[in-house]
């Protein structure tokens, strides 16, 4: 389809601006969806966990309070952002766009179905960890332009755990890339065809356990949310921000969560491929379930596990996240990486196709 | 201009940018997130090079761990600049005399006598289903093996000598160690302990009050 766009605007532009308006759609269509998805899912953590805490959660703005998420979101762009002062004016600013940027660059490579993609490129894997890894900045760049030590001390917690967890989940992706032979993100789903059975689910449970909790640390969700311990450091690294800029903080945690359960259900869970695949009544039943489908139902449901989470587990105490990081992840994935080189070598297992 | 020359000089630009002004720029802060930038444009030029996994992993290690922890480093040093910056007009003339003396040789090397499409072919464009991590990986994991794993093994060494270097025991009792292995094992029994008391019988209360109101 863009394809098409494209040679329509070549036809009477300049090459280089016909492809860069090209460019912009193909991100509006891919971005566009992914902020909605963020808005609802702000509701949908206040409802679950509403529920979960026995109380109603948000239900006075529109039926049953769906319309919450707008009016947070207006609320949010009307109020006035606040510069502290002897804060550094640039860094301030740009510390948002750091954060959400690599949050919604790394959507490039994700494929939402069967050739849905915006890019197929051949290291989507590498690229997806390299794009995460820049994440960090913003809560950097943030935690030190606001000249507040408390968000200083949260942005000194958040960077170190961030490129702790970075390493496991790194070894965690190796396992998968062992397997499928290859980085390419379409690839690595069509590898796992044939039912739940040949997901990487099973042969990597452990270190599909080990991703999770890493993208747990990485999005800085709870029980990791250390970096934003309200008791001890206020608020983190984000303190002093306030209105839209605030927002954007918000919204980058939230992609980077979809984000997270779109990498999991693609690695692990056979991303947009039916579990009922090769079972003979089930299949045929199921044959009509669009492959988007699947995968949006994969990543909500890891996305409840998120909030599950939150509602169930307390802050874990920071020398106590580091060393589950180093002591306990790393050296359990390291350990895997050679189990899984052996299962490799000797043709173990029924799972490789 | 075709849109690849065009990312190609915004970026080329971006990278020329921010490489002056990493060195111009007075707060040692700023500095390492300009030299963040100029990585990233690289890292850039480098994808459209065709090498793509060289591009990313220079993301991945150099801006995504290492500068992180430059950073780290940077941002709690209290650097003092006017001490830093003594002595400047003393050793400019040497300093000046090493610039231009690295320039030239850099001249020499990678001048316009060495380059231009005269003197280098233009390099191939590789087919579509061409990967730069394959290429990489079949002659390091083949033909280098040896030298990867001494890499490695350098590394390594490495870490176990900061380590060493910076590991400081002290006596237990000087200080006080969280150990938390230790701390997760801990059983409610261990700390708590259930003791089994009879019931405290009342009686003579009640028939002290009644003498009371005799």
């Amino acid at each position: 389809m863009f394809d098409a766009i494209q040679a329509f605007l070549s036809g009477f532009l300049y090459d280089w601006l016909a492809i860069t308006i090209t460019l912009v759609l193909q991100a509006v269509a891919v971005i566009l969806p992914i902020m909605l998805v963020v808005a609802w899912l702000t509701y949908a953590e206040r409802k679950v966990i509403g529920f979960m805490q026995v109380r109603m959660g948000p239900n006075r703005v529109g039926p049953l309070g769906l319309l919450q998420p707008i009016a947070d979101a207006l609320k949010l762009m009307t109020k006035e952002v606040i510069f502290p002062a002897q804060s550094n004016k640039y860094l301030f600013i740009i510390a948002p766009v750091l954060a959400i940027a690599p949050a919604v660059a790394a959507y490039a490579v994700i494929p939402f179905s069967d050739g849905m993609v915006v890019t197929d490129i051949n290291a989507g894997v590498l690229y997806v960890l390299a794009v995460s890894s820049i994440l960090v900045y913003g809560t950097i760049v943030a935690g030190w332009a606001s000249n507040s030590k408390y968000a200083f001390l949260g942005a000194l917690r958040g960077s170190a755990q961030k490129i702790s967890y970075e390493i496991a989940m790194g070894f965690a992706l190796v396992t998968v890339l062992m397997i499928a032979g290859t980085m390419n993100l379409t690839e690595i789903v069509n590898g796992q065809q044939g039912g739940i059975l040949n997901w990487y689910l099973l042969p990597l449970l452990p270190m599909f356990f080990v991703y999770f909790i890493s993208g747990l640390a990485e999005t800085n969700r709870t029980p990791f949310d250390v970096i934003e311990g309200e008791a001890e450091i206020v608020a983190g690294f984000h303190v002093d921000y306030s209105g839209m800029t605030f927002g954007v903080f918000m919204l980058a945690e939230y992609a980077m969560m979809i984000l997270i359960s779109f990498m999991t259900s693609i690695m692990f869970l056979g991303g947009w491929l039916s579990p009922f695949e090769g079972i003979p009544g089930l299949e045929a039943l199921f044959s009509w379930v669009p492959q988007l489908a699947w995968l949006s139902i994969k990543v909500a449901f890891l996305l409840f596990v998120f909030l599950w989470l939150r509602a169930t587990f307390p802050r874990y105490r920071y020398d106590q996240l580091m060393r589950l990081g180093w002591k306990v992840l790393i050296p359990l994935t390291i350990v895997w990486v050679f189990v899984v080189g052996a299962m490799k070598y000797f043709d173990f297992g029924p799972w490789f196709n | 201009m075709s849109f690849e020359q065009f990312i190609f000089y915004v970026l080329a630009a971006i990278a020329i940018i921010s490489g002056l002004m990493m060195i111009t720029v007075k707060n040692p802060v700023k500095a390492a997130l300009w030299l963040v930038l100029a990585f990233i444009s690289t890292a850039g030029l480098w994808i459209m090079a065709q090498a793509e996994f060289l591009g990313l992993v220079l993301i991945l290690v150099y801006v995504g761990a290492v500068m992180v922890l430059f950073l780290f480093v940077v941002m709690m040093l209290d650097i003092n600049m006017s001490i830093l910056k003594e002595g400047f007009t003393r050793y400019l003339p040497i300093g000046a005399l090493a610039a231009v003396a690295i320039f030239a040789l850099i001249y020499m090397v990678v001048g316009p006598d060495h380059f231009g499409l005269d003197k280098v072919a233009a390099p191939d464009m590789k087919p579509a289903g061409y990967s730069n991590t394959t290429e990489i990986a079949i002659p390091l994991y083949t033909e280098h093996a040896y030298a990867f794993i001494l890499a490695a093994v350098l590394l390594l060494v490495g870490i176990v000598a900061a380590i060493a270097l910076t590991l400081r025991r002290r006596p237990t009792g000087a200080v006080l160690y969280q150990d938390i292995d230790k701390q997760n094992k801990t059983l409610a029994k261990d700390r708590f302990e259930m003791v089994k008391m009879d019931a405290v019988v009342e009686k003579a209360v009640v028939e002290n009050e009644e003498e009371d109101k005799k």
